[in-house]
């Protein structure tokens, strides 16, 4: 899943790709067990833009809520541009305790692949912590086929 | 009706995911359940008493935005109310790392 979600970056690119990641949240953080590729609405300025329609997103967190998942966080890519947050990617985030995982693609390869938690109370507060992504194979699958799980937990650096 | 709770508002809805709301309209089901849930309001509205912008609340797969009663419209128990905080951004403009 996590190349799924690099793979993703790279099959859109040079426009921005996006998703939603589906899990369940535990002491360390979330843990992220799907991931639903999404369309990016923004086609006037696709190549740094993005945008999820809402009425995926309610289809998204009813699929979740079928799964006995929660919405974990989202995903996006960054072409040519660092993996890291932007002013625009702080200004729409609204989904406080959340995870936004961000993919650099540079010329087409996905390189870097970054967390950010915004963490927070409330809108005035939020911010972005960067959080340490580790991937890992579900028990007793093959590893060519495995479902691979995303555990975000926040950086203590 | 159902009102589905969107990931980041749980801890301020008792923890729970879908709440039910006997209500007549939307507008109705919306102060019931921030009655219940104080904390929701600030959420949800602007110090205005106006649903929030970046919030979208869809009644079953409608963007109440676009109803012609907008949050007056009525609503049965059979219907849901979906809160839906935006998602949007980009790499416009990048901070340095």
């Amino acid at each position: 899943m996590y190349e799924a979600i690099r793979a993703h970056g790279e099959e859109t690119y040079p426009h921005e790709c996006c998703g939603a990641l589906l899990g369940r949240h535990g002491e360390d953080g979330w843990q992220v067990v799907d991931a639903i590729k999404a369309g990016n609405t923004r086609t006037d300025s696709a190549h740094n833009r993005y945008n999820i329609a809402p009425i995926e997103l309610v289809r998204i967190q009813r699929s979740a809520r079928e799964k006995g998942l929660e919405i974990a966080g989202f995903y996006h890519s960054h072409p040519d541009h660092p993996a890291q947050w932007s002013p625009t990617d702080f200004a729409e985030a609204h989904w406080l305790g959340c995870s936004y995982v961000i993919t650099s693609v540079a010329k087409g390869k996905a390189t870097v692949t970054n967390s950010f938690l915004l963490a927070g109370k409330t809108e005035e507060d939020k911010r972005f912590e960067q959080e340490t992504i580790h991937v890992e194979n579900a028990p007793g699958e093959p590893t060519d086929q495995a479902l691979q799980e995303i555990t975000s937990t926040k950086d203590q650096r | 009706m159902t009102i589905y709770i969107p990931t980041p508002l749980r801890t301020y809805a008792g923890g729970k995911d879908a709440i039910e709301i006997g209500a007549a309209t939307i507008s109705e089901a919306l102060n019931s359940l921030t009655n219940e849930y104080p904390e929701l309001r600030k959420h949800l509205f602007t110090n205005e008493g106006k649903v929030r912008a970046f919030v979208n609340l869809y009644l079953n797969d409608e963007d109440v935005r676009y109803l012609p009663e907008k949050e007056n419209s009525q609503v049965s128990g059979k219907d849901t109310l979906s809160i839906i905080p935006s998602i949007a951004g980009g790499c416009e403009t990048v901070r340095e790392a």
